[in-house]
């Protein structure tokens, strides 16, 4: 059976769906906060990443690597509401990208599946 | 069969092997990571030879011209060479062939290097004084000018090469220069493309670079190019760009300052640069972005220009102030 990573394009579909869920992201007052003093460039090669983990492709995350990289941010208030919101904009992205009800689903139980390791928990 | 150079070692691929593969299993150190293509741990770069584009997949368009690609997603057709120690830079004598005040505190500096340069408008060269201190300036000279270049120099009270530069070095002398490096560079093949060149003080030096290259190349597309100043000692090139902007009916120029000087008329507006650039242009959805200048401006101004519809991948900045 064929990825989500694959039905959407691969890494092209990824690449247009960054700036659609990075562009949601920072207006989105939220958890627009945590990105205000990361370097752009270096936070866009990370959500891409990030979405070609959730899309399903291959990737070299680690619950370590989400531990870590999250850590500075559960000290500043990240919960369990901006995971949510950030769920929220996967979902936003796939749909604008055509994707169907039941593969935003299984996107949402990927990134769902990280939640622990993303806020220490 | 397909093979690939490296230091002058020729690795024949077997079928279906990626570059990653055979520079791995030559025993040759190379970073990589996810081998997928999206970690871009194993970017290298093509010095001669035909680079799939599947290699090049998610790269910018002014590394995929330069030749920049993912060695893990990487299988060449034919003989493919390849650099491993690209961040090597190369180094150059040059010779201070003249110098000229552009504005009471910036200075113009052109120098000849011994041997041909090739650059590109708006790419950086460190350039190092006898002491070995060392500082990056943009190359405001056109693409093609070879071993001319031309960099604006701010004076920077306190600074360890721009007082130096600005009063003591003189025509004739001789410097160290290494490079080139830096993607902020006109691309060519989207000449209908509208262009904004977006920068603050002497972060107009690689602006004005890519400007002459896309006036050169006959770009057909709007050209707007924004440059602000603290104060009117670091606006210059005024005359020659309010001249371009007359002689070229897409190109729009925007000088502006900080804050009001009492002599500035109203030619010139008065205001930060990115508030000015999103009363002008509030979507830029297609458009190329360049910016330079200060990073905490050109971080804002990467951050506005993304949320006003430019693709990531179409925002070009340069690392350093």
């Amino acid at each position: 059976m064929s990825t989500l990573y694959e039905r959407l394009g691969g890494g092209a579909a990824v690449d247009q769906a960054v700036d659609i869920f990075y562009r949601k992201v920072l207006t989105d007052e939220r958890v627009s906060g945590f990105f205000d003093d990361v370097d752009m460039e270096h936070q866009a090669a990370k959500q891409k990443a990030f979405l070609t983990m959730v899309f399903g492709g291959p990737n070299s995350y680690t619950g370590m690597d989400m531990r870590e990289g999250h850590k500075h941010l559960v000290a500043r208030g990240l919960d369990d509401s901006h995971v949510d919101a950030i769920v929220e904009h996967l979902g936003g992205t796939l749909k604008e990208l055509g994707a169907d009800d039941s593969d935003i689903a299984e996107v949402a139980a990927i990134a769902n599946s990280v939640r622990d390791d993303v806020l220490n928990r | 069969m397909s093979s690939i150079i490296v230091n002058e070692q020729c690795y024949p691929l077997p079928s279906g092997a990626t570059v990653l593969d055979t520079l791995l299993e030559a025993g040759l150190d190379v970073s990589f990571g996810c081998r997928a293509g999206v970690c871009h741990s194993c970017l290298v770069r093509a010095s001669a030879g035909d680079v799939p584009a599947e290699a090049q997949q998610g790269l910018k368009q002014s590394q995929k011209e330069q030749g920049w690609f993912l060695a893990c997603r990487c299988r060449p057709t034919g003989e493919l060479s390849v650099e491993l120690d690209a961040a090597a830079v190369p180094q150059y004598t040059a010779r201070v062939v003249e110098k000229q005040l552009l504005a009471p505190r910036v200075m113009g500096v052109w120098l000849e290097s011994e041997s041909a340069l090739d650059y590109r408008a708006g790419q950086y060269v460190t350039l190092r004084h006898d002491s070995g201190i060392g500082r990056n300036y943009s190359l405001a000279s056109r693409t093609g000018s070879k071993n001319r270049l031309e960099l604006h120099i701010a004076r920077t009270e306190g600074g360890a090469l721009s007082p130096w530069i600005h009063d003591t070095m003189a025509v004739g002398d001789q410097l160290s220069i290494e490079g080139p490096m830096g993607e902020c560079c006109y691309l060519g093949g989207e000449s209908e493309r509208p262009l904004l060149l977006v920068g603050t003080g002497t972060g107009l030096a690689p602006l004005y670079g890519v400007l002459s290259d896309a006036l050169q190349q006959g770009h057909h597309g709007s050209i707007h190019l924004f440059h602000g100043a603290r104060s009117l000692d670091y606006l210059y090139y005024y005359d020659e760009l309010r001249a371009l902007s007359e002689e070229y009916g897409n190109l729009h120029y925007y000088p502006s300052l900080v804050e009001s000087d009492g002599a500035v008329g109203p030619e010139i507006e008065v205001g930060p640069i990115d508030r000015l650039l999103s009363k002008h242009l509030p979507n830029l959805e297609g458009w190329r972005v360049y910016l330079s200048g200060a990073p905490d401006i050109v971080n804002t101004l990467r951050k506005q220009c993304f949320l006003a519809g430019a693709g990531s991948n179409a925002i070009h900045a340069d690392p350093f102030g």
